[in-house]
């Protein structure tokens, strides 16, 4: 029997129902997330049976504020961002109906945290060349290689992995995808130091750990396919509130510029008030790509702006540092930190002008990106590509 | 929050105003219209103004217009902006228009609207919101004074004085109208002169100018928006086609970057133009951040795009037979028009409350 999927009446419906039968006050947060997920209340686009109801996205904001104000128990989403926004797409997309079942109820509940393993020492913007090599091993792999910037993997059940698995054909070719155990012998992770002394991110060595097969996603070979999949899955924000303006950095400088007059001068005068424009031009432009996605028309300003966060945080943090004269020149605290959220107000100016830096590598580099607006957006021609057709391991490294 | 979408009816309107322009105003009739003696398009403003309704887009039906908003007033600027149009949409259905709305005058705000007439804000081009000094004397309904680089001027048939503390109506043919050799011919300036023009009273006080020059800015940033997409779009088009070194030029990266930060500017200044539209049409309180945003931001934007259409375009570029000096000499003057960014960045200034520092 075929039935449609709810609307937001029937939703609203099964939420109170469901609420009904479970009270918040009254349930333990690990049996209320799962008898939530076995409802189909958790993430209501997915199938019936995986947590979903078939439901239009969409709608999932109003459900999460149903739950938030009866007093729900949260899965803690900013704790698993990996996890929720890439690794479950990525298998409901390419999992096994067994994959699908083991790993998307603890994901969701917030019991098992995700990382990801794809960038490489020798493998940034050009992913397609990573070198970590996967071998067929009996009834599952072996795999060494290094990865890095890992966030959470010090804290992560399972992480989803890029690996080789046959040099011997052109680079986007010879990939294979894997759920790897970060508990297994051989997965070793250190902390990744980074310019502001903390350290949000790890490397991580994997050195003769074995995967069983079962743990292989799409096919042998067909990791890049499984792969874009995951990096087009990178969390979209559909509704949300728009920002208030003055929101982020440019509030914290127009702060100062107010509450110190001494700090002012007329040629920093000037560079506040550009980059005031520049800013609220940004949150505007936030406002309509939400508007857009609200109405069902996502466009592709989201690369737009990215570059323009990075280059305004940038900006606007180097011009903080400037205003304070003497004070900029001190920094709050160099221990290696390990941080579970970067926060930029709650730290030193010092701190916001370094993190700042990270803005236009981390998630796509801005030259990659403007790449990408340019080829994409704009259809002009591609980079030449003189890895094209080499085999990986012919590749210089 | 405002709407910053298009609707379904701004979009059609928006086919209508593009086709008529593309079979009224290609590039090349404009381009040769720089060099006739007729300071306006006349059968393409009658065209657009008249038979397809678009004067009368902001004034109510009861009024004689259309009822519609300045949000579709805007697009149909951002179709102006594209085409460099040389109508005086502006200056007598934004500007004029406004400081009727404005005033309460119906009378000729019915004619504007109507598109049978045209009538200018007698005010320099140059003029932002709020700095209207007027130089134009009035004595027993009789105005004496000059005002230079007046836009459109030449185009008007009734000109709005502000003079004496009020605004002030004069028939354009008892004026003295000197045409000015503009940097942007498409939208041509004259020196105007009353010599004891006789004049009948519209409005007391500065509200209506301010009003029309607030009107003007708001939307003159949607003709920018429209004039840096074509810039980018045109660009775009010639570097897929031309060769050089064996490759299209549009696979170097020391274009195709620029061209992606030009792309990224241009989305904010839609997001940030449709903003100031909405407000205008709202009458929201946020209208003279809004304004102030988008001329600072749209001014730059539309510059730029001129300017890399130019530049991109090398040697064609530089001549007089390629369309884009029509459009830096359009961008560079509306930066100018209006309010340069740097003085809307200094009114934003003062009303966020980011002082510039005490004069030592």
């Amino acid at each position: 029997m075929t039935t449609a999927p709810p609307d937001a009446d029937e939703l609203r419906r099964r939420v109170g129902e469901f609420l009904a039968a479970h009270d918040p006050a009254a349930t333990g947060r690990t049996e209320f997330l799962h008898a939530r997920f076995d409802a189909g209340l958790a993430w209501v686009h997915y199938p019936e049976g995986l947590g979903g109801l078939g439901a239009p996205r969409a709608l999932q904001r109003e459900v999460d504020a149903l739950f938030a104000e009866a007093g729900a128990p949260s899965n803690h989403p900013e704790r698993n961002a990996i996890g929720l926004g890439m690794a479950a797409p990525t298998i409901l997309a390419f999992g096994t109906a067994e994959q699908k079942e083991r790993f998307l109820r603890p994901l969701w509940c917030g019991e098992e945290i995700w990382c990801q393993l794809f960038s490489e020492p020798g493998a940034g913007s050009d992913l397609a060349a990573l070198g970590t090599r996967a071998v067929p091993d009996g009834d599952g792999w072996t795999v060494n290689g290094q990865k890095v910037w890992t966030s959470m993997a010090h804290e992560a059940r399972w992480a989803i992995l890029v690996t080789r698995t046959d040099p011997a054909v052109p680079k986007h070719r010879g990939m294979t995808y894997f759920v790897c155990d970060m508990t297994a012998p051989g997965v070793e992770v250190r902390p990744l130091r980074q310019i502001t002394g903390e350290a949000e991110f790890n490397e991580v060595f994997l050195t003769d750990v074995r995967i069983p097969d079962e743990h292989r996603l799409g096919g042998v070979g067909d990791g890049w396919r499984v792969a874009t999949t995951t990096l087009m899955n990178e969390r979209v924000a559909i509704g949300g509130a728009a920002a208030p303006r003055e929101s982020g950095m440019i509030g914290v400088v127009a702060g100062l510029w107010r509450d110190r007059p001494e700090v002012r001068s007329p040629g920093h005068h000037d560079t506040l008030m550009r980059l005031w424009v520049e800013s609220e031009a940004a949150r505007l432009t936030g406002e309509r790509l939400r508007q857009q996605l609200t109405a069902g028309e996502p466009g592709p300003e989201g690369s737009a702006a990215k570059l323009a966060f990075a280059k305004l945080n940038q900006e606007i943090s180097g011009l903080e540092l400037e205003l304070l004269g003497d004070d900029g020149l001190r920094y709050d605290d160099w221990t290696m930190r390990r941080p579970s959220e970067v926060d930029f107000t709650r730290r030193s100016p010092g701190y916001r002008y370094l993190r700042a830096k990270g803005n236009s590598i981390e998630g796509g580099t801005s030259e990659i990106l403007r790449n990408i607006v340019a080829e994409r957006v704009l259809g002009l021609p591609g980079e030449i590509r003189v890895d094209k057709d080499v085999p990986w391991k012919d590749l210089p490294k | 929050m405002s709407d910053l979408l298009y609707s379904e009816i701004e979009n059609d309107l928006r086919s209508g105003v593009r086709e008529v322009l593309g079979d009224k105003a290609p590039w090349t009739d404009v381009l040769a219209g720089t060099e006739k003696d007729e300071p306006y398009d006349a059968a393409l403003w009658d065209a657009v103004a008249a038979r397809l309704g678009c004067a009368g887009l902001p004034v109510p039906e009861e009024l004689g217009g259309a009822g519609a908003t300045w949000r579709e007033t805007a697009v149909v600027m951002e179709e102006l902006g594209r085409a460099v149009a040389p109508v005086p949409f502006l200056t007598s259905s934004v500007l004029a228009t406004a400081a009727l709305l404005a005033a309460g005058e119906r009378e000729l705000l019915a004619e504007l609207a109507s598109g049978n007439r045209v009538a200018v804000l007698a005010v320099p081009f140059g003029t932002a919101p709020g700095a209207a000094a007027p130089t134009v004397r009035a004595e027993d309904g009789r105005l004496t004074g000059e005002v230079r680089s007046v836009a459109d001027g030449a185009a008007a048939d009734v000109l709005l004085v502000p003079a004496g503390g009020g605004l002030y109506a004069v028939d354009a043919a008892d004026a003295a109208r000197t045409p000015v050799t503009s940097l942007d011919m498409t939208r041509r300036l004259s020196d105007i002169a009353f010599a004891g023009a006789p004049a009948w009273p519209i409005a007391e006080g500065d509200g209506p100018v301010g009003a029309a020059l607030t009107a003007g800015a708001a939307m003159l940033a949607s003709e920018q928006l429209g004039l840096a997409e074509q810039c980018l779009a045109t660009t775009v088009e010639y570097l897929k086609t031309r060769y050089q070194f064996g490759r299209p030029v549009g696979s170097y990266q020391g274009l195709k970057h620029r061209l992606a930060d030009l792309w990224t500017s241009i989305t904010q200044a839609r997001a940030v133009a449709r903003h100031a539209a909405s407000c205008l049409a709202a009458n929201d309180p946020d209208l003279p951040v809004a304004v102030a945003v988008a001329q600072a931001h749209c001014s730059a934007v539309a510059v730029r795009a001129a300017e890399e259409c130019v530049q991109m375009h090398g040697g064609i570029g530089f001549t007089w037979e390629h369309p884009a000096h029509l459009y830096l000499k359009r961008a560079k003057s509306a930066s100018i028009a209006l309010g340069t960014p740097d003085r809307h960045r200094a009114a934003l200034a003062a009303i966020v409350d980011l002082p510039p520092p005490d004069p030592a």
